[in-house]
C-alpha cells in the first residue's frame, strides 16, 4: 500500500464546521447510539418496557395532580386535562432524560476521551438521539392511545413536527453546552439534576400556561414553555400555536445551537488534560 | 529519503500539577478570592511546567520508529498529541493519511456487550466504516483466537482474551500510520508475539509505525530509529541500538555516597572485555563488570555477591567470590578496591538487572546490597526466546518408511 494521501499540518484543528464533522462521522455516531440502547435495554428485564415506564410516570403524576385541582375547585374532571397531559408529559420526559445522559456524556465516556480521538461532539449528541429513539417509541404508543380515545389526526399536527424539532434542538444544544461545563465542573451535573427536578414547576406541562395566572408571561419566558404549550394547543386545543412565542422558541433553538458548537470546538482541546 | 509521513515540529506542551478547580463550589470562591486580593498569576506559573520542550522529529513513510524514556519523559504525551487527544501548547504537527493510535487495548469496550458487538463499536470509534468491519469480522476474530467466545459478554473474558480482541480490532484498522503505546505488557507470550508479527507486517506492507515501549528488546527489533526522551526534551535520536544502549546507560545511575555500611559497591559499569563502556550486547558475548568497592571502617574478609535478574525479576543466576572457593577481601578505612567480574552472556534476547552485594562469609552478614546496580540489554540474531541460549542446532534425518 503506497499511499499518495497528502501530508496535513495540524489534522486535528476543527478545518469544518462541527456539524459538517458529525455527518463525516455518522456511522460512530449511529454505533454509539446502538450502544447506549443496547446496554440499557440488555440491563433490564423489563427491555423496551423501560422507554415507556419514565413518560407512563410523569403522565400518571400529571393526571393525578390535575384530578386533585378539579376535586379542590368543585369542577368535573374532564378527559380532556388527560390527553392534554399525556401529549406534553412524553415530550417532557425525553427532554429531562436527554438533559441528564447528555451532559455526563463526555464524564462517562472519559476513557474515550482520553485515548481515543473522536469528534466529541458525538458524545452529547449521541445521548440525546438515543434518549429520542426511546422518545419516538413512547409518541408511536401514545398516539395509538390517542387514537383509542377518540382523537383524529387533523393538519393541524404539521405544527407537531416544528415544535419537537425546535426541543431537539435545544435539549442537543444544551446538552453539549453542559456535556462540556460538567467536565471540567463536576458539579454541574447536581445543578442539572435540581435544575431538571424542579423545571417541571416552571413549563406548562401538567398546567395550561394560563393556569399560571399573572406569572403566565414569564412561564413563557423559559425557552421550552412555548413548545410544549403549542403541543397542548395543536392536539387538546385544535388551535395554532402561538406566533410570536413560536418565533421566541425557534429564536432559542437555533441561537442555543449555534452557540454550542463554538464554545464546544473552543472547549474541546482540553477535554483530555482536565477530565 | 523517503516522503515524511509524520512530522513533529517544535512541539511544546505546558501542563499544570496540582489543584485544577473541578468544581462550581470551588472555583466561584476562588474567583471572588482573586478578585479581592488581586491577581496571583505568579503562583500559577509555578505549578506550571513542559511536558514536551521543543520537541522535533520527522518520521519517513514506511519507517519504524520508536519512542523511549524513563516514566514522566514525554513519551504518551508525544502519542497523545500525534492522535490528537492532546493539543500542543506551541508547534505544529504533520501526518501523512489515516492515523490509528493503539493507546488502550479495548477502548469503548463494554462489558455488557459480546464480543461481536464490541468489535463493531471499538471498530467504529477506531474509524472504520461498518461495512469493513462486517468485511474483516471474520479475519479479526481469527486473529484473536475467540471464535468460540465471541457472541459471551466481554464481561466474561479473561483479561487475556480481552487484550487479544482488542489488539485484534486496532491491528486491522489498516492505517497509513500506526501508533503504539506499551501493549505488548499484555497478553501472553505467544500473542505478544503475534503483535509483534503483526507490526512487522503492517510495516512490510508501506505503512509507517511509531512505537512506545518499555520493552527496549521489542524496540530494538522492530524500530530502525528511535527517540529518546527526557523530561520532555530530546536527548537522543538515531539508530536504534544507539539510542537503546543510551538509554540503559542512563539507567545505571552511579552510586550514592551515602549508603551507610562499611563497606560499600560505589559504582559498577558493563564493559566488554576489552574495556569499553557498554550496555547493549549480543547473546553469547563475553562481558566485564567492573566493581568498585569502598571501605568507611576496617573490615576484615568479605566477599563479592552477584545477581542477575530477568526484566520480570526473577533471579537467573548468583553466585558470589565465596562460593567460587576465591579468597576473600580485606579493606581498612578509606581503602579502595576494584573487582573485575567476567561473565559469558549465555542468555536469551531481554533486558537483565544486576544485582551486587557484599557479604561475609562465615556468618552470611551483608554489609551492602544493590539489587539494581547495572542494566544490561542482550540482543540475539538468530530468533530465540527464553532467559537461557542453548545454543540450538537442528539434524534432520532422512525420511524413511517402515
Amino acid at each position: 500500500m503506497t499511499t499518495t494521501a497528502e501530508l496535513r499540518v495540524n489534522p486535528y484543528e476543527h478545518g469544518r464546521w462541527w456539524m459538517l464533522r458529525l455527518y463525516d462521522n455518522r456511522e460512530l455516531l449511529y454505533t454509539l447510539v446502538w450502544r447506549e440502547l443496547k446496554i440499557r435495554y440488555k440491563q433490564s428485564v423489563m427491555g423496551a418496557a423501560w422507554a415507556l415506564l419514565m413518560p407512563m410516570l410523569i403522565v400518571a403524576a400529571g393526571v393525578t395532580v390535575r384530578i386533585a385541582m378539579a376535586i379542590s375547585a368543585g369542577k368535573p374532571v374532564a378527559w380532556q386535562d388527560a390527553t392534554s397531559v399525556a401529549v406534553r408529559g412524553v415530550p417532557w420526559a425525553f427532554l429531562v432524560a436527554a438533559i441528564r445522559f447528555s451532559s455526563v456524556s463526555l464524564i462517562s465516556n472519559a476513557n474515550l476521551v482520553t485515548k481515543v480521538y473522536l469528534t466529541r461532539e458525538v458524545f452529547p449528541i449521541a445521548s440525546v438521539l438515543a434518549q429520542f429513539a426511546d422518545f419516538l417509541l413512547s409518541t408511536a404508543v401514545l398516539f395509538i392511545l390517542l387514537f383509542a380515545t377518540g382523537t383524529r389526526p387533523e393538519w393541524l399536527w404539521f405544527w407537531l413536527p416544528v415544535l419537537i424539532a425546535q426541543l431537539l434542538m435545544i435539549t442537543a444544544g444544551a446538552g453539549m453546552l453542559l456535556s462540556a461545563a460538567s467536565l471540567f465542573f463536576r458539579d454541574v451535573k447536581y445543578l442539572v439534576e435540581v435544575i431538571m427536578t424542579f423545571g417541571i414547576f416552571f413549563t406548562p406541562v401538567f398546567l395550561e400556561a394560563h393556569d399560571f395566572g399573572r406569572w403566565q408571561k414569564s412561564v413563557m419566558l423559559n425557552p421550552v414553555a412555548p413548545i410544549f404549550q403549542g403541543i397542548g394547543d395543536v392536539i387538546v386545543h385544535h388551535q395554532a400555536p402561538d406566533p410570536l412565542w413560536t418565533l421566541y422558541s425557534t429564536a432559542w433553538a437555533i441561537g442555543l445551537l449555534a452557540i454550542a458548537g463554538p464554545v464546544f470546538d473552543a472547549a474541546e482541546p482540553y477535554f483530555a488534560e482536565s477530565i | 529519503m523517503a516522503d515524511v509521513a509524520l512530522s513533529v515540529r517544535n512541539v511544546s506542551k505546558k501542563f499544570r500539577r496540582g489543584e485544577v478547580y473541578d468544581s462550581l463550589r470551588d472555583l466561584i470562591p476562588a474567583l471572588a478570592g482573586r478578585l479581592t486580593k488581586g491577581a496571583k498569576s505568579g503562583s500559577l506559573g509555578e505549578r506550571e511546567f513542559w511536558a514536551l520542550n521543543d520537541v522535533s522529529f520527522d518520521v519517513a513513510q514506511g519507517e519504524a520508529f520508536g519512542v523511549i524514556g524513563h516514566n514522566g519523559a514525554g513519551k504518551s504525551t508525544v502519542l497523545k498529541i500525534l492522535s490528537g487527544i492532546l493539543r500542543p501548547t506551541k508547534g505544529e504537527i504533520a501526518v501523512r493519511g489515516r492515523l490509528s493510535a493503539l493507546i488502550e487495548v479495548g477502548a469503548g469496550f463494554h462489558p455488557d456487550l459480546t464480543g461481536r458487538e464490541n468489535v463493531f463499536l471499538s471498530g467504529s470509534i477506531l474509524g472504520m466504516s461498518r461495512a469493513e468491519v462486517r468485511r474483516r469480522f471474520d479475519e479479526i476474530v481469527a486473529f484473536a483466537g475467540l471464535e468460540e467466545a465471541i457472541d459471551t459478554p466481554v464481561k466474561r473474558y479473561s483479561s487475556g482474551m480481552f487484550a487479544r480482541l482488542g489488539f485484534a480490532v486496532a491491528a486491522h484498522v489498516d492505517p497509513d500510520v500506526l501508533i503504539v503505546d506499551e501493549i505488548l505488557s499484555v497478553g501472553d507470550l505467544t500473542f505478544q508475539r503475534r503483535c509483534i508479527e503483526r507490526m512487522h507486517e503492517v510495516i512490510n506492507r508501506g505503512s509507517t509505525v511509531l512505537f512506545v515501549s518499555h520493552n527496549l528488546q521489542a524496540v530494538a527489533d522492530l524500530c530502525q530509529r528511535c527517540v529518546l526522551l527526557k523530561k520532555g526534551n530530546i536527548l537522543k535520536i538515531g539508530p536504534s541500538d544507539e539510542v537503546v544502549r543510551s538509554y540503559t546507560d542512563s539507567l545505571q545511575e552511579r552510586r550514592r555516597v551515602d549508603v551507610d555500611a562499611d563497606v560499600v559497591v560505589e559504582s559498577v559499569t558493563t564493559r566488554t572485555p576489552a574495556g569499553e563502556d557498554r550496555a547493549f550486547f549480543k547473546a553469547g558475548e563475553p562481558i566485564a563488570l567492573d566493581v568498585n568497592v569502598v571501605a568507611r571502617k576496617d573490615v576484615d574478609k568479605f566477599g563479592v555477591v552477584i545477581d542477575w535478574f530477568d526484566d520480570r525479576v526473577w533471579n537467573v543466576f548468583n553466585t558470589s567470590s565465596s562460593r567460587l572457593g576465591l579468597a576473600p577481601l580485606s579493606l581498612r578505612a578509606g581503602e579502595r578496591t576494584s573487582v573485575r567480574i567476567n561473565l559469558q552472556l549465555n542468555c536469551g534476547p531481554g533486558m537483565y538487572r544486576v544485582g551486587l552485594g557484599l557479604v561475609r562469609p562465615q556468618d552470611q552478614f551483608v554489609y551492602d546490597t544493590w539489587p539494581a546496580a547495572a542494566s544490561v540489554l542482550v540482543t540475539s540474531d538468530i530468533d530465540i526466546k527464553g532467559v537461557a541460549n542453548l545454543y540450538p542446532e537442528f539434524k534432520f534425518g532422512a525420511v524413511t518408511r517402515e
